[in-house]
């Protein structure tokens, strides 16, 4: 997928979004959100009343109810730029999607098997169930599965990750995705995928908002948007009664006009969160584009953010992937440096990164170089399932030398068959190094035992405070491993998880997650094998790697495109940006209000209550002025606010209170204050182009 | 109406109504307490021992104490008493059907009245007068209500009137703190109801005591010394002053209770804008009992499900996440209200029957209906009594009024505390928002003053405010 960002407001993305912007202006399209219906509505309105003004009986100074038209006019304008500019950002992403969907001819077989006949199909014909081949060079025609061979497939199209990877057929990396390449060797796919339903075209459908649909926070939002709407109505509605019997009774001025009305309302009603909101929701789903996940749906982003737990696998995520030597431990009467030099010869041929670790080490530590293999005419014992000990045979004028590392049960059966003892002080060690977290590996010279290698799981840097991160913001971590619960604990304390699960199977995984469902908490976690589907598919938040396996990525309800199961992190906060960003643009919306009433009812009123110009605290040069000047900040606050909708509201990590004290001041106090001195500063400007 | 009736009919009333609202909340606060459950509790039960273990015990005792402050509990027959002075008023000119009779200009005609007796019911008082006051009901036997010497005796009767009016609304948010398991929450909850509370009673306290500027320039001294209270004293009495009537004026429109002890009518402009005004905070500053409470709460959901998702957490009150729903119900709950009396004053200022009964001009007459409207809607009973309410068209309406602004709020409530019983409960931790705290508190109290504010500052505008300024540049 393309990475490449485009800026704000790119020139790119602006023009078309102007004419978007207009052609939004059909009211079917309107009528799906129901504060800008009003305002369009509105709109309508204040056109009629101009018309009519122009044809010689207006309510209103003809200029007047023109400027408050357009003005209106251009308040709907604005919010129709900010949702076609989000959803430009979205079609640029999908239309790069779109691109890598070329015409492929598949190599449908006849059989099931590798090497029966072959026949060309369009891929756009391949249904869910037929088999094909892949070949090098190959593109892979349809989402599927790999039933038979392995092969190194270029996935960068779809993960922007260059180098390509393995799939083979079992095991959890035999998922194949439509639009790649297969770089060597031959595979045999069995489609999972009908044509439109791929995952290609997931991701376009969803990046394009076509499927797009209201999450529920964003549904219980616009509820509370309509009733404030309604609130309003109700206000403005009621004043026009309540302005003429003050004029009767006064006998002074005039009603309030249709014009103005239509003003106040628009101003008070939550035209700023209602603009944006959509915008808010599309700038989401596309944030999480650009950092690779794909999610299912804006619900699962959303609930992202409620999350409280993570469950996360030791291995790749909160600790690098291999084993690495950190120590040599000698036994009595044995150097470190004998040591290394028996564990440096053993590991030469071992090419595990384990192995490669012991001999990195021993360079550091002893200086040990690399020897020449051929001349120590030596021969090399490769690890087995059978003696769990790898090792090498060195023939030397002091007669054969037997080298061997293992496990500790595998080198003292090795030493007790060829009469050795195994020395209580080297099983001490061995329950110190497991107690720690660590691996111990035995090394033994014959039949004498010369120490221990410690082979530590090195925790991802960074990733100690990315836990604590987590702990301000309330969300629990807890490491699953299928360690035994020493060396587990040592790593959970050591990486600064909150608990951790050892000898995980996928049934205790389970359970763990049903455990804290019951006690009401919202559990996350990442996933790549089948056998974590189940899991997958009860957590609430599932991201599947999309290196794993198909069951994988079904039950997960997104899938990690560059399968770094610490994305998890950066999900929750998408997911709590777009909540806080939609809350802090409500409350900013309605703290406006106090501003506007301010600059409107004096302005309103004051022909029949001259007295109330003391409510004026703004100055406000004139009546037509104030409400212009309120109409206008109205409308261009929302397009100031467009950049915030599309980035989001910053997140930091931070506990409920302090967050909620930090934005209730930006965003409420901010909102209360920003008007006051926008309107006035409108007004001011107003009065200098004479237009009062 | 006769002691029979006063006795079997209103006194049951009282009771009844008392205990509904209670009633409500509890079922309220049940759905809150409860998690994954499909019921609320059962009306029976709980208005049988709402009425037998709290009400009746509690009116019980403070009828003892009022009678022992002089308040009168008897069946004597009506007293027929001359008064020193003779009283002439002028009353709206009724015709055979109970309208108003209109002259040519559609104005109603009035006719002047005089007279030197006056009927003293001596009715079985004091027994009404608890539940009255502890119920928050406010009707009393008398006219001018907590005024009249029988009904209201001593200041200690006075005291003991406001404490009853606002026992069980502050109670309750104890009981709702004990039955949510968390009594901090109860504790913020009436924390939240003091802070609102405070500057509305100072302020008529305040108001009143700086005199009215009519009356100041008609040369009366209005200032306070060792002979007088000094301040406003038009429509209060003497015997209360101006502390004991604002702070009695403030207690009950704050508790939805409507029982008065002066005439809200006589208050300076921003005197009589602070009942007012706590009232349309839609009586949950206290409130009435139980309507208070559930009113304050249906705002605090309010409240965290804007801050909630400040925090980017679906919202949640109590471990109960707030949906779509409940965000509907919600919105009905408090729209109902204001959209009631915005709409009732509306129709009642350009309908000519609806003007026909304003006593004053201009402004202060606007609030006369303003305030009428807001009492009904709010389940309130106080009035600017200026306005002759008792015609068809303002019994019609406000009846309308009253009936939607209690059941039209009470109908969302339990729709509330079913979809929140059947909830699960979500875990605290610390990304969930405290509700418990200061911060909280003053969040709350931001919430209804704003909902309030929004919908009623225009009114308040051409009404009070408007009246004040007039007064301000007049004098």
């Amino acid at each position: 997928m393309s990475k490449k960002s485009l800026s704000m407001f790119d020139p790119a993305l602006v023009a078309p979004a102007i004419v978007e912007s207009v052609k939004k202006l059909d009211p079917r399209v309107q009528w799906r959100n129901p504060v800008m219906f009003v305002v369009y509505t509105g709109s309508i309105l204040t056109t009629i009343l101009f018309v009519q003004a122009i044809t010689g009986k207006g309510e209103a100074p003809t200029g007047f109810i023109l400027a408050i038209t357009l003005w209106l006019w251009f308040t709907v304008l604005f919010a129709n730029f900010a949702e076609a500019l989000a959803e430009g950002r979205s079609k640029a992403q999908a239309a790069a999607l779109r691109g890598m969907k070329k015409t492929v001819i598949a190599k449908q077989l006849e059989g099931t098997k590798y090497g029966a006949k072959h026949f060309p199909v369009p891929a756009s014909d391949l249904v869910k169930g037929n088999i094909v081949l892949v070949e090098a060079g190959d593109v892979v025609p349809m989402d599927g599965q790999v039933i038979e061979g392995v092969a190194t497939v270029d996935e960068s199209a779809i993960t922007g990750e260059s180098a390509p990877v393995i799939r083979e057929s079992g095991g959890d990396f035999s998922a194949v995705t439509g639009g790649t390449r297969v770089l060597s060797d031959w595979i045999v796919v069995k489609v999972t995928a009908n044509p439109g339903e791929t995952f290609l075209d997931r991701m376009i459908a969803m990046v394009e908002g076509a499927k797009r649909q209201k999450t529920p926070n964003e549904i219980a939002l616009t509820i509370l948007l309509v009733a404030l709407t309604i609130v309003f109505l109700g206000v403005t509605v009621t004043l026009l009664p309540f302005s003429i019997f003050s004029v009767a009774a006064v006998g002074a001025g005039s009603p309030i006009t249709i014009t103005v009305l239509i003003a106040l309302l628009v101003c008070l009603i939550p035209t700023t969160i209602g603009g944006l909101l959509s915008a808010i929701g599309i700038a989401g789903m596309s944030r999480m584009m650009q950092a690779n996940v794909i999610a299912t749906s804006g619900r699962a982003v959303e609930a992202a953010g409620d999350v409280d737990i993570l469950l996360l696998d030791k291995t790749g995520t909160i600790t690098l992937g291999n084993r690495q030597a950190s120590q040599f431990i000698p036994a009595r009467h044995v150097t470190a440096a004998q040591l290394a030099d028996a564990a440096q010869l053993s590991s030469l041929a071992d090419e595990t990164p384990e192995g490669r670790s012991i001999v990195v080490l021993a360079k550091q530590q002893f200086n040990l170089r690399e020897r020449d293999v051929h001349a120590l005419n030596a021969s090399f014992v490769h690890f087995s399932a059978q003696t769990r000990m790898s090792g090498v045979d060195l023939k030397t004028d002091a007669g054969e030398k037997k080298l061997r590392k293992g496990s500790a049960e595998a080198i003292r059966k090795h030493i007790e068959a060829l009469g050795g003892a195994f020395p209580d002080e080297v099983q001490q060690a061995v329950d110190t190094v497991a107690r720690r977290g660590s691996t111990p590996l035995v090394v033994a010279e014959n039949n004498k035992v010369l120490g221990i290698i410690e082979l530590k799981d090195i925790v991802k840097g960074g990733i100690k405070e990315r836990f604590a991160e987590m702990r301000r913001m309330g969300i629990k971590t807890v490491m699953i491993t299928g360690d035994n619960r020493l060396t587990a604990a040592a790593i959970a304390a050591e990486a600064g998880v909150d608990d951790f699960l050892a000898e995980a199977t996928p049934e205790a995984k389970l359970a763990l997650i049903r455990e804290y469902q019951s006690q009401g908490r919202l559990v996350a976690m990442t996933g790549d094998g089948t056998n974590d589907a189940p899991a997958l598919a009860q957590a609430d938040v599932a991201v599947a790697m999309n290196s794993g396996t198909q069951a994988a990525k079904e039950a997960g309800n997104m899938v990690d495109l560059d399968s770094n199961p610490t994305k998890l992190i950066e999900v929750v906060e998408t997911g709590k940006q777009m909540l806080m960003t939609r809350g802090s643009l409500t409350t900013f919306s309605v703290a406006n209000d106090i501003a506007k009433y301010f600059a409107i009812i004096p302005a309103a009123f004051i022909a029949t209550y001259p007295q109330l110009s003391a409510l004026n605290i703004m100055q406000l040069a004139s009546p037509n002025s104030a409400v212009l000047s309120a109409v206008i900040f109205n409308a261009l606050i929302i397009v100031v606010l467009i950049p915030l909708a599309l980035k989001g509201v910053k997140y930091r990590a931070l506990g409920a209170s302090v967050l909620l004290r930090r934005n209730l001041l930006v965003y409420g106090l901010g909102g209360i204050v920003v008007p006051f001195i926008g309107i006035k500063a409108i007004d001011l400007a107003l009065v200098a182009l004479g237009m009062t | 109406m006769s002691y029979l009736t006063q006795m079997l009919g209103l006194a049951v009333q009282n009771f009844l109504s008392a205990a509904s609202g209670i009633v409500v909340v509890i079922a309220l606060i049940r759905g809150l307490a409860r998690h994954s459950m499909n019921t609320i509790g059962n009306v029976w039960v709980d208005l049988t021992r709402v009425t037998l273990f709290i009400l009746l015990p509690i009116s019980f005792v403070l009828a003892l104490a009022l009678v022992s402050q002089g308040a009168i509990q008897s069946f004597d027959a009506y007293q027929e008493a001359t008064t020193l002075d003779v009283t002439s008023y002028e009353t709206a000119k009724l015709d055979a059907d109970g309208q108003s009779v209109m002259d040519e200009q559609g104005n109603a005609v009035t006719e002047t009245v005089t007279t030197q007796t006056q009927t003293l019911p001596m009715a079985p008082l004091a027994s009404q007068l608890a539940i009255k006051m502890l119920g928050t009901n406010g009707g009393g036997i008398f006219n001018v209500n907590s005024s009249h010497p029988y009904e209201n005796p001593t200041p200690l009767s006075n005291f003991l009137q406001m404490l009853a009016i606002f026992l069980i609304p502050a109670a309750l948010c104890y009981t709702f703190g004990r039955m949510v398991g968390d009594t901090r929450q109860g504790w913020a909850v009436l924390a939240t109801m003091l802070l609102l509370f405070l500057p509305f009673a100072i302020g008529a306290m305040y108001f009143e005591q700086q005199g009215h500027p009519a009356i100041a320039a008609l040369g009366v001294d209005q200032s306070a010394s060792a002979w007088q209270a000094g301040g406003n004293m038009e429509g209060k009495e003497t015997r209360f002053g101006i502390a004991d009537s604002g702070l009695f004026a403030a207690i009950t429109t704050a508790a939805s209770c409507g029982a008065v002890n002066s005439m809200h009518e006589s208050y300076t402009p921003l005197g009589g804008m602070m009942p007012m005004a706590l009232m349309q905070l839609g009586e949950v500053v206290f409130g009435g009992v139980g309507t208070g409470l559930y009113g304050m709460l249906v705002f605090a959901l309010l409240a965290v499900f804007i801050s909630g998702l400040m925090i980017g957490r679906t919202p949640e009150y109590l471990g109960k996440k707030i949906e779509a729903y409940d965000m509907k119900m919600i919105s009905v709950a408090i729209l109902v209200t204001p959209l009631l009396v915005l709409a009732g004053t509306a129709i009642a200022v350009v309908s000519p029957s609806g003007t026909a009964s304003i006593f004053n001009p201009g402004t202060h007459g606007f609030s006369e209906v303003y305030y009428a409207f807001t009492s009904a809607g709010n389940n309130n009973g106080s009035a600017f009594a200026g306005l002759s309410a008792n015609v068809p068209f303002y019994n019609v309406m406000l009846a309308i009024a009253m009936w939607f602004g209690r059941f039209g709020v009470i109908v969302p409530v339990l729709a509330i505390a079913g979809s929140l019983a059947a909830k699960k409960r979500i875990a605290a931790t610390p990304g969930t928002m405290p509700t418990h705290g200061p911060l909280f508190v003053i969040l709350l109290a931001s919430t209804v003053i704003l909902v309030g504010a929004l919908n009623y500052v225009p009114g308040l505008a051409l009404g009070p405010i408007a009246e004040h300024l007039t007064f301000i540049s007049a004098y």
